[in-house]
C-alpha cells in the first residue's frame, strides 16, 4: 500500500526511486545468467569479414580450420556438449595420425546457446570470418532449419549428427543421423512382425511427432496394422492420467511414443503408478537414449523398447575401442559420459569429412561433396556408406530394451545397413511424402 | 462405467494437484497482492529437496529406514522453500508492496536466477527420486478403474495442508494477525501488530507450501530446472478463478478446473481441453470478474 498518496510530487519521486531499485535487481538477472552459462567458445582471430567471398577454403594456413557449432549453454547443453566432445575426440584421433593433407585440423568452437537465431549468427561468423572448411553442429531440427539458408547462401558444408523427421535433403548438409526410414519405419515393421498390430500413437505437439505419426499411419494402413488412437500433448505437459485412461480404453498392442523432454518423465512415472508396467503394456520410444533413460530412472524405464542405430552395448570391434576411448576422453573434461546414438553419429561425421578431404586432395566444398558420395567407414555401429546422391548414410537399425542400469540391450537388428530414403520414395505407401521433394 | 469412475478420480486427483500448487500462491498473490512469478521455482526447490533428502538417507541409513525418507523430504522441502521465500521477501519483495506490476517483473527475474542456479548446482539434465515402496502400485477397484497410491497420497497431503492452513488462520494468534494485516494494514499496525514480521512469515508460509507441492510432484513428474514453469500458469489461473484472497474459492476453482479438464481431455485432446478450459474461465470472469467467491471486505 502506498503511503504517499497525498502528495503527487512526493509520490512520483518515491516510486521512481523504488522503480530504479527494482530495475537494478532486474538488470542483474541476465548478467548473472550470462556469467553462469558462459563457457568455451572463445575465438582468437578476428579477421574482418570479407563480405564478397562465397567459397570457404579453411586450408590457407598451417592448419585446416573446422567449425563446431553446438549449444554449450541453455536447455540443450546437456545433449549437445556430449556431441561436441565426440567431434573433438575424432579430430584428436585424426591429428594423432598426422592430420589430413599434411595439416592438423584446428577446431573453432562456437556456442549456439539453445537459441535458434544465435545458431544462424554463429554459423555465419564461422563461415565468413573464420573461413572454416566445414561445420559440425546442431541438434534440434529448429536449429538446423535456422542455419540451413546460411549454409546454402554461402555454399558451405554442415554435418548434422542427429536422427530427424526426414523430408529434407539440402545440397550443403550431410546427415549422419537416421532419417525416418532408418528408425521409425523399421521399428514399426519389427512391431508388426511381433504381432503387435494395434498401435496407440502418442507424441508431443510439434512438427517431428506429427510427421512421424503421419508416416506410421500410412505404413500401418498399407501393411495390415491399425492406428487405434493418435494423441498429442503440449510440450512440457506433465499430467497423463487421462491419456492413460484412453490407453486402457483403447487397449492397444503397443504405444508408439514420440513424446519429447520432460513429458516422458511424467508419462512413464504415471504409467508405472497406474500399474501398466512394461510386461503389461509394450511401448516403443524414439527420443529416449541412454542419458534420457538414466534421467527418468532405470527402475521405471526397465523393459520398455526404444529404436536407434547404435547403443553403448552394440557389439562390434570398432565399438570395443570407441566406448572406452569416449569414456576416458570425457572423463578428462570432468564428467564421464555414456556414448549414445548422436554421439556416435557425430564421431562418424568427422571421420567421413576427413576421408573425403583426403580423397579430394582439397578442402574445396564442391570437391569434398563429390568425394563424399559412396565413401565407406567402419563405424562403431558397423559399416556405413554415404549415399550417392541424397547426402544421408546407410545405417543398421536396432530395436533395444532398456535395462535396470539404464543401458540398452539390442533385441532386434536389421541384417544389413538400411539405405537412406528421406522422402520414402522406395515405399509403395510413401507417395504422399515423395511429393514433398523439391524439383 | 469404469472409465467414468476413473475419470472422476483423475479429475479429483488433478484438482488436488492444482490446489496444492495454487495454495501458496493464494497467500502471496491473493492475500499479499504480490504477483510472485518465482512461485514455480519454489516448487522446483521443493522437488530438488526430495532428491537431496533421498541421497542423504541413502548415504546415512543405507536401506533400513530408507522407505520413510519421504516424510523427512516433505519437512525439508517446506523449510528450505520457506527460508528462501523469507529471504526473498526481506531483500526484494518488501520494497515493492502495493505495486503488483513491479513485483511481477522483479520476481520473474528471480525465477530466471533460480532456474540457472539449479542448472549450475544440479546440472541441466533431470534428476530422479525413487518412489518409496509403500507408494508404488495402487488399489484396483474394478477391471479398468484403479487408484494409484501416489495420487491418493497427494489427495491426503492436500487435505492435511488445507486443514493446517485453516487452523493456522483461524485458531492461532499468528494466523489472526495475518488476517488482520491483510484486511487492513494501517489499522492492524496502529493496534500494535508488527506488520513487517507478519509479511515475512506469510510469504515464508506461501513459499513453504510451494515447497511441499514440489516434493509431492516429484513422485509423478520430472525434476529439472524448468519444472516450475509447467505449473505457474495453472496456479495463477486457479487463484484468479477462485477469487483473490479467498481460500475456499481456490479450493472450488481447483476442483472445478480439474474435473473439467479430465472430462474435456477424455472427450477431445489434451491441447484442445486446455484451450476450452481457458476459454471457459475467461468467459466466467467476464460474467463474474471477482471470481467464484468475491471478496466481501471493502478495500
Amino acid at each position: 500500500m502506498d503511503n504517499n498518496q497525498g502528495d503527487p510530487v512526493m509520490r512520483r519521486l518515491f516510486s521512481r526511486r523504488r522503480l530504479l531499485k527494482a530495475g537494478g535487481a532486474l538488470a542483474i538477472t541476465p548478467a548473472i545468467a550470462g556469467v553462469l552459462s558462459a563457457c568455451g567458445g572463445d575465438d582468437d582471430d578476428d579477421d574482418a569479414p570479407s563480405g564478397g567471398s562465397t567459397t570457404t577454403t579453411g586450408g590457407g594456413g598451417d592448419t585446416i580450420k573446422v567449425g563446431i557449432l553446438h549449444s554449450l549453454s541453455g536447455t540443450m547443453a546437456v545433449s549437445e556438449v556430449a556431441v561436441k566432445d565426440a567431434d573433438l575426440m575424432a579430430i584428436d584421433e585424426i591429428n594423432a595420425k598426422g592430420g589430413i593433407l599434411g595439416k592438423k585440423i584446428e577446431p573453432i568452437i562456437e556456442d549456439g546457446a539453445s537459441d535458434w537465431p544465435t545458431f544462424a549468427e554463429k554459423a555465419k561468423k564461422l563461415i565468413q570470418s573464420n573461413k572454416v572448411a566445414c561445420v559440425f553442429g546442431c541438434w534440434t531440427s529448429a536449429s538446423r532449419k535456422a542455419v540451413l539458408p546460411v549454409f546454402e547462401q554461402n555454399k558451405a558444408l554442415l554435418y548434422y549428427p542427429v536422427q530427424y523427421g526426414g523430408l529434407e535433403s539440402s545440397p550443403y548438409i550431410f546427415y549422419t543421423g537416421a532419417t525416418t526410414n532408418q528408425q521409425i519405419v523399421p521399428s514399426v515393421e519389427y512391431l508388426l512382425k511381433e504381432g503387435k498390430k494395434k498401435m496407440f500413437l502418442l507424441g508431443s505437439d510439434y512438427v517431428f511427432p506429427r510427421t512421424a505419426n503421419k508416416i506410421i499411419k500410412a505404413q500401418l494402413a498399407a501393411s495390415g496394422g491399425a492406428t487405434v488412437a493418435e494423441e498429442y500433448t503440449p510440450l512440457g505437459h506433465t499430467e497423463y492420467a487421462t491419456i492413460i485412461s484412453k490407453i486402457k480404453a483403447a487397449n492397444p498392442d503397443v504405444v508408439y511414443n514420440t513424446l519429447n523432454g520432460d513429458s516422458n518423465v511424467a508419462f512413464f512415472k504415471q504409467l508405472q503408478g497406474a500399474g501398466l508396467t512394461a510386461e503389461k503394456l509394450t511401448t516403443l520410444s524414439v527420443s529416449i537414449a541412454e542419458e534420457e533413460a538414466a534421467a527418468i530412472g532405470g527402475d521405471i524405464m526397465q523393459g520398455h523398447l526404444v529404436a536407434w542405430n547404435y547403443y553403448e552395448t552394440t557389439k562390434t570391434q570398432e565399438n570395443e575401442k570407441f566406448v572406452p576411448a569416449y569414456h576416458s576422453f570425457t572423463a578428462k573434461s570432468g564428467k564421464q559420459r555414456p556414448t549414445s546414438d548422436p554421439v556416435e553419429a557425430a564421431y562418424i561425421s568427422v571421420h567421413l569429412w576427413a576421408m573425403a578431404v583426403a580423397k579430394a586432395g582439397s578442402t574445396d566444398v564442391e570437391k569434398v561433396k563429390a568425394a563424399m558420395a559412396g565413401l565407406e567407414f567402419a563405424a562403431p555401429e558397423g559399416k556405413v556408406k554415404v549415399h550417392a546422391t541424397n547426402h544421408h548414410i546407410s545405417k543398421t537399425v536396432r530395436v533395444g530394451k532398456i535395462r535396470k542400469d539404464a543401458l540398452i540391450d539390442e533385441v532386434y537388428a536389421t541384417s544389413a545397413p538400411v539405405e537412406p530414403d528421406p522422402y520414402l520414395e522406395t515405399y509403395s505407401w510413401g507417395g504422399e511424402f515423395a511429393k514433398e521433394k523439391k524439383g | 462405467m469404469d472409465v467414468f469412475l476413473q475419470q472422476l478420480f483423475n479429475g479429483f486427483s488433478l484438482g488436488s494437484i492444482l490446489l496444492l500448487v495454487a495454495l501458496g500462491l493464494a497467500f502471496s498473490f491473493g492475500l499479499m497482492n504480490v504477483i510472485n512469478m518465482a512461485h514455480g521455482e519454489m516448487i522446483m526447490v521443493g522437488a530438488y529437496s526430495a532428491y537431496v533428502a533421498e541421497n542423504w538417507f541413502e548415504d546415512l541409513m543405507g536401506s533400513s529406514g530408507f522407505e520413510y525418507y519421504f516424510f523427512f523430504a516433505l519437512a525439508m522441502a517446506f523449510v528450505v522453500a520457506a527460508v528462501l521465500g523469507m529471504a526473498l521477501e526481506r531483500t526484494l519483495i518488501r520494497r515493492l508492496y502495493g505495486r503488483p506490476l513491479d513485483t511481477l517483473l522483479a520476481t520473474w527475474g528471480v525465477s530466471l536466477v533460480l532456474q540457472q542456479g539449479a542448472r549450475s548446482i544440479f546440472g541441466a539434465p533431470n534428476v530422479q527420486v525413487t518412489t518409496p515402496p509403500w507408494l508404488q502400485g495402487g488399489i484396483a477397484v474394478t477391471g479398468d478403474f484403479s487408484m494409484p497410491y501416489v495420487r491418493l497420497f497427494i489427495i491426503g497431503l492436500v487435505a492435511v495442508c488445507m486443514a493446517g492452513v485453516y487452523v493456522y488462520l483461524t485458531r492461532t494468534s499468528a494466523g489472526r494477525r495475518t488476517r488482520a494485516v491483510m484486511q487492513n494494514r494501517e489499522v492492524a499496525g496502529a493496534l500494535g501488530v508488527v506488520t513487517p514480521r507478519v509479511d515475512v512469515l506469510t510469504f515464508g508460509l506461501a513459499s513453504g507450501l510451494a515447497g511441499i507441492a514440489g516434493c509431492a510432484l516429484a513422485l509423478i513428474g520430472p525434476i529439472g530446472p524448468s519444472l516450475g514453469t509447467y505449473y505457474i500458469v495453472d496456479a495463477f489461473l486457479v487463484v484468479i478463478l477462485g477469487g483473490i484472497g479467498q481460500l475456499i474459492g481456490t479450493v472450488v476453482a481447483a476442483l472445478s478446473v480439474g474435473w473439467l479438464n479430465a472430462i474435456l481431455e477424455y472427450q477431445t485432446t489434451a491441447s484442445l481441453a486446455k484451450v476450452i478450459v481457458f476459454a471457459l474461465v475467461i468467459a466466467f470472469l467476464q460474467w463474474r470478474p471477482a471470481g467464484i467467491i468475491a471478496r466481501r471486505a471493502a478495500r
